[in-house]
């Protein structure tokens, strides 16, 4: 079931403060946040956010298309190099 | 002939099943149209009058929705996943299930035929 409209999108308070500061201070930095389940909001377009992948911070920057998607959903917590012998097989299609 | 959408209709069938061939439209929005149309479900598609198909033509051109505009929505809708750098995006590239389904087995709708693994050793009983 999706969330009620009544309660709007959610968005860690410690994160919605920080974005509050610097859309009021007019200042552009990176902020570093480890909350991948807040929702982006309007109010954090064009800012950089460095979201925690589990190891390190990956930037991402806002844009009008991510609204209502989650910040953990830029930041991927897996990596895949490709399986083995995945070059040979690339090479047989060709 | 009855051509809606740019789908030629099964004429033995009834129109709420005969709609459900055009991509877009099934069993809920079949019923909702003929509802809308005026049109009762249960008349075979090659008894139709010509103003009935008519009003099933207009029902579905109000809403829209159907064959290859649908198509091109959902296309657009994969890329812009695709172009924001989101998970879901990536899994389509990936050609994988984007909702968290296992692949270890199984995700072939998705994946495509099996494709055979260099190297790999057949086990054998």
């Amino acid at each position: 079931m999706s969330r009620s409209l009544r309660k709007g999108p959610f968005v860690d308070d410690h994160l919605m403060k920080k974005v509050d500061d610097m859309n009021a201070s007019d200042k552009k930095q990176v902020i570093k946040t480890w909350s991948r389940r807040s929702m982006v909001v309007p109010a954090m377009l064009n800012h950089t956010i460095a979201v925690h992948n589990g190891k390190k911070f990956v930037p991402v920057y806002i844009t009008e298309n991510m609204i209502g998607h989650r910040l953990g959903e830029f930041a991927a917590t897996r990596t895949f190099r490709g399986h083995t012998g995945a070059r040979k097989a690339e090479v047989v299609k060709k | 002939m009855a051509r809606i959408a740019g789908v030629d209709l099964p004429l033995n069938r009834r129109v709420e099943v005969g709609l459900t061939y055009i991509f877009g439209i099934g069993t809920a929005r079949s019923q909702a149209l003929l509802a809308k149309a005026g049109v009762s479900p249960d008349i075979r598609v090659k008894d139709l009058t010509e103003d009935e198909v008519a009003r099933i033509r207009k029902a579905i051109q109000d809403e829209g929705g159907v064959e290859g505009d649908l198509r091109k929505k959902i296309q657009m809708d994969v890329r812009r996943l695709m172009d924001i750098g989101s998970y879901r995006g990536m899994r389509h590239r990936a050609g994988l299930p984007t909702r968290g389904q296992r692949t270890h087995t199984n995700a072939r709708t998705h994946k495509g035929p099996r494709r055979a693994i260099a190297g790999k050793k057949k086990v054998t009983k």
